[in-house]
């Protein structure tokens, strides 16, 4: 159970189209992710598909049914808010019940599933407590434990991460997937960091403006970029674009080469410029090099205990299978 | 970077506070205690402050002059019955402007708190005249609906302020947990809001309980409540300070007595919103 299609779908507010007509299929137990910059209609998609908003027109199914003007709740799904929304007047313990509670669900059963929600999410010792003496990660886990107990034929993630301290997101990143891997739910999570896209995702859908532009696997969106827009959005540090002479040479309008796939050469290579920042990681170090009479700034990933130093010439060779090639509507050629 | 406090500007800050609290306060306090002095002791120049004979018979007085359970009672009939219906119609109103605003909800609320601006006065002719044409002078239900009326736009803008501060989140979470709108004002809102709406309604009894325009223009003797019980004894008769300080004191006691016990709710009813 858990297969979600959505069929010409669209939702304007007023005058304004936020989402264009948009067919979508999520597949019984997928990971997907929405991914896209702020204002991409991610979170828009993700509360058509809760039924928290109305599509404006088109037709939401859910395991073959139209549920396009189902009421939230008669959907069967479960939604993890990014202010995790818990209620403040009730215990942990009543929070995670709550859903149950409407259902009219008997006690025993109830109190079975808190025990085993609880137990799975580290949460026992902190049942009597209310949502106010919890840390972030706490709450996150009383949300999560909320959805979990209605046993729901998917989960919606809202940017669930976004509230937390980086060590503990990435904790609650590997967390949140290993309950995919338990539950083998579908799950659809929006976020804007595509880090935690390429991390989760069995499937990515990177949007912009409301439209699809790439649906795929992580390593599908990585090594084949549709467009020049998901070649920027995938991939941490941005992929370097270079037009003019250099792309010409390629028969492009725009080339494109990833950080990782230009080498630190000797005299002689194909680019050179001067350093200019150099970010060390340890194990990587990013140079930002100038001057190099492609772009502004030529993004590289050498080797962490590499001994260039601001300031330095540098000879840079792109590894020619890497490069990716644009057309000037920034299609991939 | 926090300031460092020391003792000595301390008890500056507590005595000054002290000195305003006092200064506010004298005025109650100075009612109850001549209320308890003689006439003569009451209008003596120079003023006495406590060295007079306490006597209790200006209580006497006025509740062998006047039927003191009567007033009260319109009191509570007013101001309660005003405060419950204001909050039936002002809790569905503020719950829309709240979460399903429109781009008209701002203008709507300006507008409401607009009527308050106008002096009373200036609609006292048309509702005399109203009141005439219903039948409402000197009644109990008139006064229940114009105080209502009143003070409508205070419980609405309050209540809005409170519901704003409810993340809808919260509310959607409901809706996905499957509480029907019911369930959801009963096991969500409710109990999330019960600190505005008691800070509301508590506002609104003080309100009404001390509206001396309406309720001296609008009733003679059947509907007339403790405002008016109080006014009776600034008569063209004559002066009688230390009657008016009693029949004044029994007016303002109930009140005062449920503003003491509720002052936590009261304060934070005022303050609410004041940060984020």
């Amino acid at each position: 159970m858990g297969r979600i299609q959505l069929k010409q779908i669209t939702k304007s507010f007023g005058n304004v189209e936020v989402i264009p007509p948009l067919d979508l299929t999520i597949e019984e137990g997928e990971f997907t992710v929405f991914v896209g910059p702020s204002g991409c209609g991610k979170s828009t998609l993700l509360r058509l598909i809760a039924g928290l908003e109305d599509t404006t027109s088109g037709v939401i199914e859910i395991d073959g049914a139209d549920a396009t003007s189902l009421a939230p709740a008669k959907r069967g799904l479960a939604m993890v808010f990014q202010s995790y929304a818990l209620y403040p007047h009730m215990t942990v313990r009543k929070n995670i019940a709550f859903p149950m509670k409407m259902a009219g669900m008997d006690q025993a059963e109830q109190d079975k599933r808190i025990a085993s929600a609880a137990a799975a999410l580290n949460l026992t010792d902190y049942l009597d407590r209310r949502p106010g003496q919890l840390s972030g990660g706490q709450r996150q886990r009383v949300a999560i434990g909320r959805a979990i107990v209605r046993e729901p034929s998917a989960f919606l993630f809202d940017e669930p991460l976004s509230n937390l301290d980086a060590a503990l997101r990435v904790g609650m990143r590997m967390e949140i997937s290993e309950l995919h891997k338990k539950l083998e739910t579908t799950m659809i999570y929006v976020t804007h960091d595509q880090v935690e896209a390429m991390t989760m995702a069995d499937k990515i859908v990177v949007l912009q403006a409301g439209r699809i532009e790439q649906v795929g696997s992580p390593m599908e969106l990585y090594r084949t970029p549709r467009n020049r827009f998901v070649a920027g959005f995938i991939g941490s540090p941005k992929m370097n674009f270079i037009e003019g002479e250099e792309a010409a040479k390629q028969n492009a309008h725009c080339i494109g080469i990833r950080p990782e796939h230009i080498d630190v050469a000797s005299e002689g290579a194909s680019w050179s410029g001067v350093v200019g920042v150099s970010e060390h990681l340890g194990s990587d170090t990013f140079f930002h090099v100038h001057d190099t009479g492609l772009a502004d700034t030529i993004t590289v990933r050498a080797d962490g205990e590499v001994g260039i130093t601001s300031g330095d010439r540098i000879y840079l060779e792109p590894r020619a299978d890497m490069i990716h090639r644009f057309d000037d509507a920034g299609l991939s050629l | 970077m926090a300031r460092a406090v020391t003792t000595k500007r301390k008890s500056i800050n507590t005595a000054l506070a002290w000195a305003v609290g006092l200064l506010i306060f004298f005025p109650i306090l100075w009612t109850v205690l001549t209320s308890f002095k003689t006439e003569a002791q009451a209008i003596a120049d120079p003023p006495i402050f406590l060295g007079f004979d306490w006597t209790f018979e200006n209580y006497s007085t006025v509740m062998e002059r006047s039927n003191y359970m009567r007033f009260l009672w319109n009191s509570v009939i007013i101001a309660g019955g005003s405060t419950i219906l204001g909050v039936i119609i002002a809790v569905p109103a503020a719950w829309s402007m709240a979460f399903v605003p429109s781009k008209r909800t701002k203008d709507i609320l300006m507008w409401m708190l607009s009527t308050k601006m106008l002096p009373a006065v200036g609609v006292l002719y048309p509702i005399y005249l109203l009141f005439i044409r219903l039948g409402w002078l000197d009644s109990r239900v008139g006064l229940v609906i114009v105080l209502m009326l009143i003070n409508l736009p205070i419980i609405v803008w309050m209540l809005y302020t409170y519901f704003k501060e409810i993340p809808g989140e919260i509310l959607e979470a409901a809706r996905m947990d499957g509480a029907s709108l019911k369930e959801e004002i009963l096991y969500v809102l409710t109990p999330m809001a019960v600190p505005g709406i008691a800070s509301t309604l508590l506002l609104n009894v003080i309100l009404a309980w001390n509206e001396a325009f309406w309720t001296l223009n609008l009733t003679a003797a059947k509907a007339a409540p403790l405002t008016a019980f109080i006014a009776s004894y600034s008569s063209p008769e004559g002066l009688f300070y230390a009657k008016l300080s009693a029949a004044s004191t029994m007016a303002i006691a109930p009140i005062l007595i449920l503003g003491w016990f509720s002052q936590k709710q009261l304060v934070r009813g005022l303050t609410f919103g004041a940060v984020k």
